[in-house]
Parts: structure tokens; C-alpha cells; sequence
């Protein structure tokens, strides 16, 4: 038994049945962070020694009986944009890079309550605005699959370091597809909670209406753990939403009789890959061969909601980002004459080329004479997406499309241009706009062994019925039992 | 969508950033690439349609104006270039 192979919840299995201890686990992953790290570099703060010194911990108070739970002693990674007290969060930004959070985000609040062990802060795209884990400031995270690839991206640290065994499980943030695309793009399991499911209180905000915090995972199943404990209400995040808990392992039955699935027409035309059109037809096939009802209709919002999703997005990351000015926790410029050139140099030389192209083009639809034509045009389009979706749903139970029109690409393929790394998201940005829950899981790989992932879309809150959906397809295509990541040099 | 380079620079200067001289033409390229893109928005059918501002219900959370004390000021200030006193520390603004 390999235990960096194993899932989450075979984990808890086997430290139930005390075949293994919170320590041998640790050790594993740390020893594995070792092996594998300078190859995929998918870490910006490696938490080895806290780790292995926390599991000792913990196994005394367990041994002492003074704390049980089942996630006692899991380790976990985490993306560099959650505050974690007394570790560095940097959004892999110079403007970060020294930053060290005075308090703890409220996802971890809850992964610390439960005694669980943080392997470390994950690499990703510069304050999460890009698609290929490019744009760090640090480093340039590889795919484990493929080494010559981006791993995706913006969670590209979180979704790398889950396929390449480094750590168990990860938190990701997901603004336009951040979750989604990269775990797609690492064959591993990515979900992005419906808006207002779990609370942002402590994420580095980059577009506060769309930012939402999910697990990247091996399988649904731990997805649906990592939900139950990450998901409620949080009075220091007001939009997040007041309802009754819901627990969504008890919703995996397996079961999608008469489930009624929509296939979007407009996610599988011009543009999509015909190895990713194929793979998700064999998945719809299953899907009917299961019992489930599967039809084609008409969802006419991609490109509308990918235009709206970089005009809106950009606005509010302009504001968003106005906080870091060199003065009370930032990267501070050596040379100025007055307090408009400190803010002025720091932010110019502390934000990377992508960060400040979207503080330009989001302060740009803002601005007097464009903000009706950009800003509240977007606002509307952002509506009519939403009605979209409803319309959908009245039909629907969940909504079935490829994650990403490509598997990934290489490394600087895209960089170069802006605009076709944009267009890279168009699966994803629109389950954002609408505010929708969506899970990527893996579905096949193409014809050079990289990954292809296919998108389960809920309505508002019926994460259940989206993962449920996921877990079955895992169970009939046995994907981790079939593919490996090969660390291809 | 033409943009001119006065109004790339006014733009950068209400966002506090500067642009090296060199930076510029890439900059104006993408923007225009971008805006152009994100033109087709003006296609869309939605006339009749109210703005959405969040993703779900627009409703005021109130809650009672209270002071909470945040205890850890050291933290706080750890992580400033420049301080005194228990103050962040600026250059002068009034002369």
C-alpha cells in the first residue's frame, strides 16, 4: 500500500482500523513534498517540520484521549491567497511576499478546529488572475502529467500538488473556473460551491461577487467531505447564505434513474477539442446506459458571459486592489518624494504584468463615459445569463459540459497573449456569472495521456445533486484505478 | 475600440500605477484586444432587462455598530515597512 495513492477517506478507514498512524501519514506526504517538489514546484511555503511536529502532537492528544474526530491529523495544502495566522500569504505577488497574516481565514478556523495538519501554501496565478499558474510571481507550477505544461490554473499549486500525491487534499479558490479548470487539467476531482455557500472571510478578495473557496480532491467523495466541513453561514462574511446544513456524503447513493441531464449544444462546437467532444460523449453514453434521461438544448451564453465575466471581474478587482499601497502590509517602493509616489512606485513595481492589465482594464470600464457601454451592459448580460440558467434548471436537474476546450497546453504557449488565455475559461466563467455550483471531474485522457475533464453544473445550492451525479460516473470509469500522472520530462 | 495613449496614461494615473515608456505599446494592444472582445456585450438582447449586482439576492445586512477590539496589534503592525509608535509610519502630507 502506497499511502500518498490513497484518498481522504481511505485514509480515515485505515487510521480507524489502526492501520496506520497520523504520523506514518505525514511522513509520507512530506516525504514525498521532498521527492517531488523541485520537479512540479507547485508550493510557495512548504510546511514540512510544522507538519511532521504537529502530527506528533496531535497523535499524544488522541492517544490521551482528549480529541476524536475523523479529520484529526489529515493533512491538507492550502492556496496562497487563504490567511493563515503566522504563515505567509502571498498571492504569489511581490506585493505579498513578506506578508504574514495577524489571523486565520474562516475555512481554516474550521480546518484548524478539526486538528488538521497544513502541509503548506500552494503556488498560483498572481492574486488568482490567470489560467495557467503563469503569472506568479515566484515560480511557474508544472503539470504532473506532463512537465512541459501548465498545470492550469489560477489553484494550478492546489490542483498539482493533489495529482502528484504531495498532499491529500487542497483549498482552492474559484473566480471564473480557478478550481475547476486546473483540477480538469491535473485529473483530479475540483468543485466550486454555489455563491454564498462557504464563507470568503479571509480570501484575498479578487472579484468579491464571483470568488468562492472549494476543495480540490482525488475523488468526489472527498470532495463532499471537505464541503461538509468548509460550507456555513459566517456573520464576518455577509453574503454568505444562512441555511441548514446539509450532509453531502449521506447524498452519494450512486443512483441517476431518471435523472434528467442537459447538454448544452453551444459547449460542444467550434473551438472544443474533438478528443474532449469524444471522451464527454462516452460519459454521456454511461450516463444513459445508467438510467439517467440525457437531452440536448439550447444555452446561448458563453461568449456573452465570458466578455461580461473580464468586464465585471476586472471592475471589481480594480477597486478590490486598491488596498495595496505600499503603506500597511505590502511590498514599499526605496525611493519617493511624497505619499502619491510611495503608492504610485509601490504598486508599479509590487503588481506583475497580468495584475496591472486588469486593474487597467477594470478601472477603464469604470470610468466616466465607458461605464455604461462596459461596466452596466455587463451588469445586465450578467441577468440574462442568470435567467438563462433558470430557464435550464426548470428542465434540467444538472447541466453536462467539457471543463476546458483543450487538455493543457504548454508551458508559455499562451503567456504572450492575453485575450487567448481569456478565451481558455469560456467553459467555466459563465457557472460564476450565475453563481451556480459546478464540480470538474476527470473523464478520460487523449491521445498523449493528458487528462480531460467534464463539468457538472447545479442549480443555486443543490451541490448534492452535482456531486452525486460526479460519483457516479467515478465509480463506472475507475479513472484513478486506470491513470497515473508520469512525471513526462 | 481605439485607445489613445493619453487616455491608457490618465487611466493608469487613476489607478495609481505607473507605465515605463516601453510598456506602453503592448499595453494599449491588449486593451484594445480586450475591449473589443468585451464589445459583444453590446450585442446582447437585454434592454428590458434590470443590472444584477451580486450573485444572489441584493438585500442590506445590518448588524448593530459595535466595537470589536482586535487584540494582536504587533501582528498587525509586523508586517509594515515603516512604523512608530504603535503607527504606521508615512512621509508627510501636510507642509
Amino acid at each position: 500500500m502506497n499511502i500518498i495513492d490513497l484518498t481522504v477517506n481511505e485514509l480515515q478507514e485505515k487510521l480507524k482500523n489502526k492501520e496506520l498512524t497520523i504520523k506514518e501519514i505525514t511522513q509520507a506526504y512530506v516525504d514525498r513534498i521532498n521527492e517531488k517538489e523541485k520537479d512540479v514546484e507547485a508550493f510557495v511555503t512548504t510546511l514540512t517540520d510544522e507538519a511532521l511536529n504537529k502530527a506528533e502532537e496531535i497523535q499524544k492528544k488522541i492517544d490521551e484521549g482528549e480529541i476524536n474526530g475523523d479529520l484529526a491529523g489529515i493533512p491538507i495544502g492550502i492556496k496562497d491567497n487563504i490567511n493563515t495566522k503566522g504563515v505567509k500569504t502571498t498571492c504569489s505577488s511581490k506585493m505579498l511576499e513578506n506578508f504574514v497574516s495577524p489571523y486565520d481565514a474562516t475555512v481554516m478556523q474550521k480546518i484548524n478546529s478539526e486538528n488538521m495538519i497544513n502541509l503548506g501554501k500552494l503556488n498560483m496565478d498572481e492574486f488568482a488572475m490567470g489560467s495557467s499558474t503563469e503569472t506568479s510571481y515566484f515560480k511557474t507550477t508544472k503539470n504532473p502529467w506532463d512537465l512541459n505544461r501548465v498545470p492550469g490554473g489560477s489553484s494550478g499549486g492546489s490542483a498539482a500538488a493533489v495529482a502528484s500525491g504531495m498532499v491529500p487534499w487542497a483549498l482552492g479558490s474559484d473566480t471564473g473556473g480557478s478550481i475547476r479548470q486546473p483540477a480538469s487539467f491535473c485529473g483530479v476531482v475540483g468543485l466550486k460551491p454555489t455563491y454564498g455557500l462557504v464563507s470568503r472571510y479571509g480570501l484575498v478578495a479578487f472579484a468579491s461577487s464571483l470568488d468562492q473557496i472549494g476543495p480540490i480532491t482525488k475523488d468526489v467523495k472527498d470532495a463532499a467531505i471537505l464541503l461538509n466541513l468548509i460550507a456555513g453561514y459566517d456573520e464576518k462574511d455577509t453574503t454568505s447564505v444562512n441555511m441548514e446544513k446539509k450532509d453531502y456524503v449521506k447524498a452519494l447513493t450512486g443512483d441517476v434513474k431518471g435523472l434528467k441531464i442537459g447538454v448544452p449544444k453551444e459547449f460542444f462546437g467550434e473551438g472544443i477539442n474533438e478528443e474532449v467532444k469524444n471522451s464527454l460523449k462516452e460519459a454521456i453514453n454511461k450516463y444513459k446506459e445508467l438510467g439517467a434521461e440525457v437531452e440536448e438544448f439550447s444555452l446561448n451564453v458563453a461568449e456573452y458571459a465570458l466578455a461580461t465575466y473580464y468586464i465585471i471581474a476586472c471592475a471589481e478587482a480594480s477597486s478590490n486592489l486598491g488596498r495595496f499601497d505600499g503603506i500597511r502590509y505590502t511590498y514599499r517602493t526605496s525611493e519617493f518624494k511624497d505619499l502619491k509616489e510611495l503608492f504610485k512606485k509601490s504598486r508599479s513595481e509590487g503588481f506583475g504584468d497580468e495584475v496591472k492589465r486588469r486593474i487597467i482594464l477594470g478601472t477603464y470600464v469604470l470610468s466616466s463615459g465607458y461605464y455604461d457601454a462596459y461596466y452596466k451592459k455587463a451588469q445586465k448580460v450578467r441577468t440574462m445569463v442568470m435567467n438563462e440558467f433558470n430557464k435550464g434548471f426548470e428542465k434540467y436537474d444538472v447541466i453536462l459540459t467539457p471543463t476546458s476546450p483543450t487538455v493543457a497546453f504548454g508551458i508559455g504557449e499562451k503567456s504572450g497573449n492575453p485575450l487567448e488565455m481569456y478565451l481558455a475559461d469560456i467553459c467555466t466563467v459563465s457557472i460564476n456569472i450565475a453563481g451556480v455550483p459546478g464540480i470538474s471531474i476527470p473523464c478520460g485522457v487523449d491521445s498523449n495521456g493528458m487528462p480531460i475533464g467534464m463539468q457538472i453544473v447545479g442549480n443555486k445550492f443543490e451541490e448534492e445533486k452535482i456531486l452525486n451525479v460526479a460519483y457516479t460516473l467515478e465509480k463506472e470509469i475507475k479513472f484513478r484505478e486506470k491513470y497515473k500522472p508520469e512525471f513526462k520530462k | 475600440m481605439k485607445v489613445s495613449k493619453e487616455e491608457l496614461l490618465h487611466i493608469a494615473n487613476l489607478a495609481q500605477l505607473n507605465l515605463k515608456e516601453e510598456e506602453i505599446g503592448n499595453y494599449l494592444q491588449n486593451l484594445e484586444e480586450i475591449l473589443n472582445f468585451a464589445n459583444i456585450v453590446n450585442n446582447a438582447p437585454v434592454d428590458e432587462l434590470d443590472i444584477t449586482i451580486g450573485a444572489n439576492e441584493a438585500k442590506n445586512v445590518f448588524r448593530k455598530d459595535e466595537v470589536k477590539v482586535f487584540e494582536d496589534n504587533e501582528a498587525l503592525l509586523a508586517n509594515a515597512v515603516s512604523k512608530e509608535l504603535n503607527m504606521f509610519k508615512i512621509p508627510k502630507v501636510i507642509q
